[in-house]
């Protein structure tokens, strides 16, 4: 089954992994290698696995200090986040240290190296809607990527056309309220449902795009000052607010 | 009569006279009193210009917008005094047209000054001084300074005709609750 190998899709880390290659030398192998890379992932930094690394860190058993390489790395770069993003994103939380939203877009980055350390060119990644798009579509066009309606998890509001670049989405939707200000730990953000941000990479329009959504509705100016990221904001109102290059990625395909 | 009138009286010379140093004089006290008020605003101008030009170098090499590396780009602690809010919908908010601009050369009393601004998709991407006070003497530039320019829209319903969705993450819980729902209509 041809049309098995070059898309596949598992329930990885609680969300859907999808992987898509259109390289026709693409095995079964390699999709195996790239998964089992997510699930590794998981058994270290999963809060929700007893026995994961970051739980023994937050019980108190092992000390940062003695962990492994790949989790002083995620401490790194969520303080580094931190600083970048004038305290807005934060792992810290009530007491324990949750990283998923460093570790998310460093694994779909790292899971596309795989590919490309192959000699893959023309693929994406795709974990809960964060994506690392590379070279073209089976169509040879770019990657048309669609951001989802917070108010309609069915529909599309906007097609963006993109190659070589992360796209990131943060938000909530009716339920599964899950970003907070990390300023003010009891207070939801409810003013913008969904923040997403083209960057270039995943890791980079992931973790940007958690912390811009942590500032609420200034979130998208975040964004509209960094270089080389775009983003598109959905308000409560299904008002969106979008930055200044956001336009050059769209593709108008409106239904009436 | 005519010589009369063409020969004036030595009064009438006094009175001429007068009149010529009051003009004289008002004019003298007029061409004072602008070069103080000239040389007052000369001086503000001048001590003002480089704080202003202090501070552009310093929102430059602090917020330092233009980097591929956001490791290297730090945010300012206030957005808004930097951001301005949104803007209502509009094509082309900024009104600026792409291309390269020069602007007059400027007497700033310590020296001259002439800004060129580079503007691309609509938005200050390079200001460079052509001509800039300073002993060095060489053109100075500044950074591109981010105009933020946010559009606004309602939003819309696409075509699905998607390769990827891209979306706020579904947690565990709501995953789990979203594929239950589609498993009981799967039934």
């Amino acid at each position: 089954m041809l049309i098995d190998l070059v898309k596949q899709t598992r329930i990885l880390m609680g969300m859907p992994v999808t992987l898509e290659v259109v390289d026709s030398t693409a095995r079964e192998s390699l999709f195996d290698e790239v998964f089992d890379y997510f699930q590794s992932v998981d058994e270290k930094f999963s809060i929700y696995k007893e026995q994961s690394e970051i739980s023994r860190i937050n019980r108190g058993e092992l000390k940062l200090e003695e962990a492994s390489e790949d989790m002083k790395l995620i401490f790194e770069l969520a303080e580094q986040t931190r600083r970048e993003s004038n305290g807005y994103f934060d792992i810290h939380r009530k007491g324990i240290v949750d990283p998923s939203g460093i570790v998310k877009g460093w694994a779909i980055y790292h899971a596309a190296e795989i590919f490309h350390k192959k000699g893959f060119e023309n693929f994406y990644v795709d974990a809960g809607g964060d994506i690392q798009a590379c070279g073209k579509n089976s169509q040879s066009e770019k990657w048309r990527v669609g951001i989802r309606n917070p108010f309609d998890m069915d529909e599309i509001v906007k097609v963006l056309s993109v190659s070589d670049c992360g796209v990131a989405t943060s938000g909530t939707y009716v339920r599964g309220q899950h970003i907070y200000n990390p300023k003010n730990e009891d207070q939801p953000i409810t003013d913008i449902l969904s923040l997403t941000v083209i960057g270039p990479d995943v890791y980079e329009a992931d973790r940007f795009a958690t912390a811009a959504f942590a500032m609420g509705r200034s979130g998208i100016d975040f964004i509209e000052v960094l270089s080389g990221f775009e983003g598109y904001m959905i308000d409560k109102d299904k008002q969106a607010t979008y930055t200044t290059d956001f336009a050059r990625y769209v593709i108008n395909d409106s239904i009436h | 009569m005519s010589r009369n009138k063409s020969s004036s009286t030595p009064s009438q010379g006094i009175k001429k006279f007068f009149l010529s140093a009051f003009v004289v004089f008002a004019f003298i006290a007029y061409a004072i009193h602008e070069r103080l008020t000239n040389s007052n605003a000369g001086l503000t101008s001048a001590s003002a210009a480089p704080t202003s030009g202090a501070s552009q170098d310093a929102s430059a090499s602090s917020t330092s917008v233009p980097t591929t590396d956001p490791s290297s780009t730090s945010f300012a602690s206030n957005t808004s005094t930097q951001v301005p809010p949104p803007t209502s919908a509009s094509s082309n908010p900024s009104g600026y047209k792409d291309g390269t601009y020069t602007g007059p050369t400027v007497d700033v009393n310590y020296g001259l000054v002439e800004v060129q601004a580079t503007i691309r998709n609509g938005k200050i991407s390079q200001v460079q001084f052509l001509q800039y006070p300073s002993d060095r003497r060489t053109s100075q530039q500044i950074n591109a300074i981010a105009m933020p320019y946010l559009q606004q829209e309602a939003i819309q319903v696409q075509s699905a005709n998607v390769d990827i969705v891209s979306g706020a993450t579904l947690t565990s819980e709501g995953f789990q609750m979203s594929l239950q729902s589609a498993l009981a209509n799967a039934h």
